[in-house]
Formats: structure tokens, sequence, C-alpha cells
């Protein structure tokens, strides 16, 4: 019989009525030429993202057991590791945030004496762009490459190939507990940070530009709309999404042992830095014409 | 049973399968034998779809694993219980919630029925105190035990054991032998073990299948294969000092 193994195979098994995780190795000639390289590199990426949109689909519509004995109290794990353990972080970062804010634009305006309204300017801020965009950052850089790392170590463990074959759907068993769990919380989280950046803001206002915190508040809701509010949640549950979706795509990509678990790791937070970066700019651009 | 057709496949650019023809029967412990990168491993995955071939097919009684999908493969792999050489226990649960994992996930048993369930296989697998461990906290040989039994919890049809003994201890090596065995003789289950360790297979194989360079070079009953003039054969015998007949019997009767 014909022999067909070829060295440019592209792996089956991924796609079918349920998603296969457990991919063959893949092997490719090197690319003749720049073109090659390029048109290569550019297939590769669409290939990379169907998959990580058809895991995201198959997580989504897995969503109706989340309640389910095995996925209840998973969801609520995922959602202590990826929300609270991580609200030491956001606490620093985002009081800082808002203190350099609340300084920077405080500096200047005191030039025309309108110092008074840093509240204005620290929340709107905030609230539209850099609450949900320094969350993402920091979840992305924390809770994704974890789930990047554990994914790609159960892979290289063979612990996704056992489940595949004790027929436990790992996109049910472990995608979609952490798609929930981090859509719910990133609002939250979101919350939580502006309302620090906020506060640092008024610390700042108060100790450096002589603002009373009555002032400042008062400056706070005068201009925030509560579109600008709800839009940064959106905005949030959105990062939360891909920050999963890329993480256990590239988790569940990995191979050659601890260097394939480091690569996923490092590409999970590049991809998500980038993905968050440019659909924070769709969204707004969306919303605000 | 379990029957090759002809199975070609290649990786990283070699032939790992070189048309391989087999079959395996119902109640059979059949081992598969070889020197390092001699496609065992890889036959193995490819009766559970792990891998597919390039050319060729897999049947799994009337089933082709080697083009079932979906629903149909999970309903193949259902028939399965699977060691794998590292165990593959998720780190995050006791041994207790792996072994009782597969009937949580895919039975509606009452929690408390599966936790019974889970300590009576681990008890089979003398490791009755282990429930409450974590992986981490287990040596090698318990997680591989551990993984024996989360394999047989939902008495699948067929076991597939990936060199069940490699780093065990002797004594502990045999105990797993005793229990693939006693699988075999109590409860009519099929086994496949992939395997370096002949000692374990002259003792409690029904056929032994030697695989070199992707092919089968030597295949039959523990009895024709210590008499086989494959050179390939004699070396793998006498590399484990398997040199005549009787003296293994006696080195590992059970």
């Amino acid at each position: 019989m014909e022999k067909r193994g070829r060295w440019c195979r592209v792996p089956r098994g991924y796609f079918g009525s349920r998603t296969i995780l457990t991919r063959e190795p893949e092997f490719l000639e090197p690319p003749v030429n720049a073109w090659a390289r390029i048109g290569r590199a550019l297939l590769l990426g669409l290939r990379d993202i169907g998959r990580a949109l058809r895991m995201l689909g198959e997580a989504t519509s897995n969503t109706v057991f989340v309640f389910s004995r095995q996925n209840r109290y998973e969801v609520v794990h995922q959602m202590f590791l990826g929300g609270i353990k991580s609200l030491g972080v956001i606490t620093i970062v985002a009081l800082f945030t808002g203190m350099i804010l609340a300084l920077q634009t405080g500096l200047e305006l005191r030039r025309f004496g309108q110092e008074v309204n840093i509240g204005t300017a620290v929340t709107v801020v905030l609230l539209r762009e850099m609450g949900p965009f320094m969350t993402g950052l920091i979840i992305a850089a924390s809770f994704g490459s974890a789930i990047a790392a554990q994914m790609g170590t159960m892979v290289v463990a063979e612990e996704i190939a056992a489940l595949e074959i004790m027929s436990i759907n790992p996109v049910r068993f472990l995608v979609m507990p952490r798609l929930v769990a981090l859509a719910l919380i990133m609002p939250f989280l979101t919350i939580y940070t502006n309302a620090i950046g906020i506060l640092g803001g008024a610390i700042v206002g108060y100790t450096q530009l002589g603002v009373t915190f009555t002032a400042y508040f008062e400056n706070c809701t005068r201009f925030a709309e509560t579109k600008d509010l709800f839009v940064g949640l959106f905005k949030a549950f959105i990062f939360g999404v891909i920050i999963v979706t890329v993480a256990c795509h590239q988790g569940f990509g990995a191979s050659e042992g601890a260097v394939g678990v480091g690569r996923a790791t490092r590409r999970t937070v590049i991809i998500s830095f980038l993905t968050i970066l440019t659909m924070g700019y769709f969204i707004t651009r969306v919303f605000y014409k | 049973m379990i029957r090759f057709e002809q199975v070609y496949k290649q990786l990283a650019g070699r032939t790992v399968l070189d048309g391989v023809d087999l079959e395996i029967q119902p109640g059979e412990t059949f081992f598969i034998v070889g020197t390092s990168g001699a496609g065992k491993s890889v036959t193995l995955k490819h009766m559970v779809r792990l891998l597919t071939p390039d050319s060729g097919r897999v049947w799994i009684g009337d089933d082709c694993v080697s083009e079932a999908r979906g629903r149909v493969l999970e309903k193949i792999r259902s028939r399965f219980g699977v060691l794998f050489q590292g165990a593959a226990l998720l780190n995050w649960i006791s041994a207790g919630e792996n072994v009782g994992l597969p009937l949580l996930e895919r039975t509606n048993k009452p929690v408390f029925e599966i936790e019974k369930l889970a300590r009576e296989k681990l008890a089979l697998v003398g490791l009755e105190s282990a429930f409450d461990k974590m992986p981490a906290e287990l040596s090698g040989g318990m997680r591989k035990r551990v993984g024996l039994a989360r394999a047989i919890i939902t008495a699948p049809e067929i076991i597939l054991y990936d060199e069940p003994t490699s780093g065990l201890d002797p004594v502990t090596s045999r105990a797993i032998d005793q229990l693939i065995d006693s699988l075999r003789r109590e409860l009519g289950v099929t086994s496949v073990v992939v395997t370096h360790d002949l000692h374990s297979a002259l003792a409690i194989a029904t056929r032994i299948a030697m695989l070199d360079a992707g092919r089968i070079v030597a295949l039959g009953t523990p009895e024709e294969f210590i008499q086989s003039s494959n050179e390939k054969v004699q070396q793998f015998l006498e590399a484990q000092f398997i040199t005549k007949r009787g003296a293994w019997e006696k080195a590992v009767a059970l």
C-alpha cells in the first residue's frame, strides 16, 4: 500500500463535532524564500485564529453545563484565582496610575487655575479606557500566563490526552469554567480598579494640588456619564474572553516539553496585550463617534 | 476485536509504523515489545486515535477508529481504559478524585457511590490509604497504580498499558502483572501492554509481538516467542538474560 506521510501535513483531528485537542506533531519544511515565509506565517496565523475562535464557540456552547456538579465549584475556584488573588497587584497598579494621572493632568491644569477639574480627567480616563485596559493587562500577565502554563504542562504530561480518552471534553472541563469565571469577574475587577484609581487621584489632589476631597469627588461625578462606565465594563468582559481564549489556545498548542510551555506562556502575554489594545480601540470607536 | 490493516505512520519525516498488520482477540493479554523508538507507544496511540494513520485502518470491533469522529469516537473510546506512561493524573485533585473522575464526568452516579468505588479500586492496587493524597505526594510507582485504578474504574472492555512496570521495583512490578492477569481471568478484559519488560511479557502474555523499525518481526505465544530464531528477538532476550527455556519460567513464575 502506498505510504502517504508528508512533511507538510496539516495535523488532523482538531476539527470535529467536538474539538479534539490532542494534536499530532507538525513538521514543516523550511520556506524556500522570504515570500513563502510571509505567506506561511499569514496562513498559520489565520489557521490559529480560526482554531481559537472555534474553541471559544465550543466553550460558549458548553456554558449550559456551568451549574453541573462537575463545573460549578470550578467556576467559583477560577473566579477566586483570577479575581481575588489578583487584587493585591491591581490595588497597587490602580492606585499609582490614578496618582500619576492626577499629578500629570493637575500640574498642567494648575497653569490655568483649573486643578480642581482633575477629578473629571482622572474619572473619565479611568472609566473609559485605563480601568479596563490596566485590569486586562494585569490579568493577562498573571492569570492568562498561568492558564497557558497549566494547559501546556497538561498537554506535555498527556493529561489532555487522558481526558479525551476518558471521553471528558477538555473544552467543557477546562476552558469553559475559566471563560465564565473571567468574563464575570473582569467587570468587577475593573470597577475596583476604577475606584482605587479615583481614590489615588484624590490623594494626590489633596496632598499635592490643594484640591479638597469634596471638590474632587463632585467633579468626578459631574462630567462622567453612565455610558462611560458601561462601555468600560463591556470592554472588561471582552478582555476576559480574549485572555482565556488566547491562553487556552496557546497552552493546548504547546509541544516540546518545558520549552514549549515557556513559549506558550510568552505568546499568551504578547498576543493578549496586542489583542486587548486593538480591541480596546475598536470598541471605543464603535461607542464614541 | 482490535485489528490493524496495513498501518503506516510517519513522524518528523521518519517512518514509525511501516505496514503493521495486527489482530488482537477479545480476552487476550497482548504484549508489544521492542527497543525504544520501535513504534510501540505509537501503535497503542492509534488504538484510541490519539494518532491517525497516514494510510491503513485501525478497527475496534466493527468500528473503524482511525476514521471515527465526534460522538462515534467518544463511544469507541468509552470502551477503553488507558494507563499512560507517566500516569497522567490531574495534579490539582486528590488521588481518590482522580480515580473517580471518569464516573463523576460520564455517569449520574451519586458522589458517595463514586467515592466507594474509587476506594475499592485503590484498594485493588494496594493504595487504599492514598485516597486523600495529592498526586505530588505520591511516588512514581504509586502514581502509576493510581492511574491503573482510574483506568479500571469504568470496567472497560479493553485496557491499554503504556510501560506499566517501568520505574517500579520488582515486587510492585510483579503485583501489577498479577493484577493485569487477574483482570483477564476474572473479568475477561482485553489488555494490550507496551513494555520493555520481557519477564512480565513471558509470564502473563497470551501473545507477544515484537516491533522493530515499525514492523512486526515476531508474533506468537510466549513459548513461540522465546524459541523464535529471529535475530532481533534473540538479541532482546539475551539483553534481559533470558537465553534458555526454563530459566525464565523459574524467574517469573507468579
